[in-house]
């Protein structure tokens, strides 16, 4: 496989904000539609009497949507530049859309916030906005579609971004973070081709933006996190003795010789090689899934951690987070679940609930319990200590699930304050 | 003198996953068929696990029609790395009579193979059933978990799937439920390609442009053999083919190709226009064909 850099986006927009039709355009302007879906969509389009190719077609999956003409799940779509993989994690705009943005969310490093440029910023756009917000995206792109039903004005475009410029001043993103971008999907203006009938803007097309950032998270600081999944014991005779931690690298590199802290026992010893198959290295980067041998036969197994001497992160059997609960199942106080940190589990009760927090930035107030799509602030009890960083420091490190311990679903994502 | 590992994102996600497989399943078996994007996934696994052997075995479901030579290069491949081999054959559910197989023109026993791997899931009590499927493949795998929980009739209820967030796996699952697990699932078949013409992977011959009897009806070409029903009418003729995806005779079409070696067939993929289920004559039945497959339990 070519080392291309791999960007992941979050779509989201209402109903009828042409989402779909975006998401289309960008495939057929990167000629990833193959002939046969292409003449799929001009078939379909054709039978419903569209006098233009509807691009949604290519990207709503399911039977119950195609008879709705919605999207209703997250759908993953993938498109290539000769440079960048793009995945783009489709999200539903509806009002049940909270679970699944914050699931289409929390893998992406951008999101693409859509606005129909008659409508302007309404309710929706505060939502996704604080979705994004919330997730600690690195890049938005507000995306304001159907600028041809506006006659390209400028003005629209420039009050639209105005509304929204007030909005960020609300959130944590600083003004570098977001791009505003006008753009018809429908008619491919501004997505991957200059538009000649806005010639006021003098940005870059959308795919041009996308192509230019970088998979680096601005908000994920750098110290080396590497929880361990795994430990590997050949028992072969090559290979008799080795005792190797397998697992995927956060934040930061690790070296051959650098001096680490085993996490929960505080054990200190020196990373004595560092493989990946059947190669051994001096350095391995974040992001890589490897195979770590120290020099002290110190007792680890499964869910504990490896970080730098001096760079240990919190301990703490009591946290405060923010949830979202995205299971029909409540959260109230005193419920106990299996707490999911990484690849390590605990057991975990609600201490209390402080507040659910609006999502148009409107503040908070205070709650009984946490409703599917809600999103509130929590204390929770561990059965022991958990080994974090804030969430606004770390994506990977603090960041959990709770599984519900009847059905073993998924009920709630948290982030650690 | 520094060597620093740079890591390719698709393949480190999906050693992660395949790792965590392993840690939170007592009986994951690898599901194989022969075709490419197992024979991925069984890479993917070595280098998951190594130096230590990959710690489940494989398993083929026989349809009892596949090429020769996809069975040929299973056999050497399992012997090669050491790896254990389960096969069950939907021959033999339908001499049990839990399947009739199909009848007439478009007669294919690939639906009836679901039935032959939920008894094998049964018998071996596996609980996660790892698979080579990609989300870029269909519309409906689009959609589909890393984790994907069935119940006991193996049947996939798309709407009450579990959110799956960063890098956060939950595979506790009840008794008498199991997970298929598709650590490519955000691989493309160009990536796909491209690792296997990157790492040396060895494939089956017919993914390689061959002389092959064939016969073309509905715009596909169809292998000309005695597992495939023909009209009188529909001619057989030699044409060089290769194949792009590997399923059984019945369901699987050729593609007329000079690509004979693996550079030229991954200059082909960059350039081609027709996908590659396209080329899979079970999912012509119908556009929704292999979200109902899935319902009731297919891979």
């Amino acid at each position: 496989m070519e080392n291309r850099k791999l960007i992941k986006i979050a779509t989201a927009g209402s109903v009828d904000d042409g989402k779909s039709t975006l998401i289309g355009r960008l495939l057929y302007d990167t000629q990833s539609l193959t002939t046969d879906k292409l003449e799929a969509i001009e078939r379909t389009s054709r039978q419903r009497g569209f006098d233009y190719l509807d691009f949604s077609l290519a990207t709503d999956g399911l039977v119950a949507e195609r008879e709705q003409g919605i999207t209703i799940d997250v759908a993953h779509i993938y498109f290539n530049t000769d440079k960048t993989n793009f995945i783009i994690a489709d999200t539903p705009g509806h009002v049940e859309y909270t679970r699944n943005m914050v699931t289409g969310a929390s893998t992406s490093q951008v999101a693409i916030i859509l606005i129909d440029a008659r409508k302007g910023v309404i309710e929706q756009t505060y939502r996704h906005f604080f979705i994004s917000n919330l997730l600690r995206i690195g890049h938005v792109v507000v995306a304001i579609n159907k600028m041809d039903l506006v006659n390209y004005d400028e003005d629209v475009y420039l009050k639209i971004k105005s509304d929204f410029e007030a909005l960020v001043e609300k959130s944590d993103f600083e003004v570098d973070q977001i791009t505003f971008i006008p753009i018809s999907a429908l008619k491919g203006e501004n997505i991957a081709k200059k538009s000649e009938l806005m010639p006021w803007y003098v940005g870059n097309t959308l795919l041009d933006h996308l192509e230019v950032l970088e998979p680096s998270d601005l908000h994920e600081s750098a110290v080396a996190r590497f929880p361990i999944q795994y430990v590997v014991r050949p028992k072969t005779e090559a290979f008799h003795d080795f005792r190797g931690f397998a697992g995927k690298l956060y934040g930061a590199s690790l070296k051959v010789g650098d001096e680490v802290t085993v996490l929960p026992s505080f054990n200190q010893t020196k990373i004595k090689s560092i493989r990946f198959f059947d190669q051994q290295f001096d350095e391995v980067l974040p992001g890589a899934s490897v195979t770590i041998s120290l020099e002290d036969e110190v007792d680890i197994s499964r869910g504990d951690m490896l970080v730098k001497a001096g760079q240990e992160p919190h301990s703490d059997k009591q946290i405060s987070a923010t949830i979202c609960q995205v299971n029909s199942r409540p959260l109230r106080v005193g419920d106990k679940f299996t707490l999911q940190h990484g690849v390590n589990r605990v057991l975990a009760k609600v201490d209390t609930i402080d507040a659910v927090v609006k999502t148009d930035f409107s503040g908070e107030e205070p709650a009984q319990q946490l409703r599917l799509n809600d999103i509130g602030k929590v204390k929770l009890r561990l059965s022991k200590a958990i080994h974090f960083d804030p969430y606004k420091s770390n994506r990977s490190n603090g960041s959990f699930i709770l599984i519900d311990e009847g059905s073993f679903d998924t009920v709630s994502v948290g982030f650690i304050s | 003198m520094s060597n620093r590992f740079i890591p390719n994102p698709k393949e480190a996600e999906s050693i992660h996953i395949l790792r965590e497989v392993a840690a939170q399943f007592e009986k994951p078996v690898l599901l194989f068929s022969g075709g490419k994007d197992s024979i991925t996934l069984v890479r993917l696994a070595q280098k998951a696990f190594y130096p230590a052997r990959i710690p489940f075995p494989l398993l083929h479901i026989d349809t009892g029609h596949n090429f020769p030579e996809t069975i040929q290069f299973r056999d050497e491949l399992v012997a090669e790395l050491g790896l254990e081999l389960i096969v069950r054959n939907v021959q033999d559910s339908i001499d049990q009579g839990k399947v009739t197989e199909e009848r007439g023109r478009y007669a294919s026993r690939n639906t009836l193979q679901t039935t032959t791997l939920l008894d094998a899931i049964e018998e071996f009590k596996f609980d996660a059933c790892i698979g080579g499927a990609r989300r870029d493949e269909e519309k409906a795998r689009a959609k589909e978990r890393v984790f994907s929980v069935r119940d006991d009739f193996g049947q996939w209820d798309e709407k009450n799937q579990r959110p799956e967030l960063f890098d956060m796996l939950n595979g506790k699952i009840h008794q008498g439920q199991n997970v298929r697990v598709f650590p490519i699932s955000n691989w493309t078949e160009l990536d796909v390609w491209e690792y296997i013409q990157s790492e040396g992977i060895r494939i089956p011959s017919i993914y390689f442009a061959h002389k092959r009897e064939v016969f073309f009806r509905d715009g596909m070409i169809w292998t000309a053999n005695e597992h495939v029903y023909r009209e009188s009418s529909e001619l057989v003729e030699e044409r060089m083919v290769r194949f792009r995806t590997v399923g059984d005779m019945t369901c699987t079409a050729a593609v007329l190709s000079e690509a004979e070696t693996l550079e030229e067939v991954v200059a082909e993929i960059r350039q081609s226009t027709i996908s590659e289920r396209g080329a899979r004559i079970d999912d012509k039945r119908s556009e929704a064909a292999m979200e109902k497959r899935k319902k009731v339990g297919y891979f």
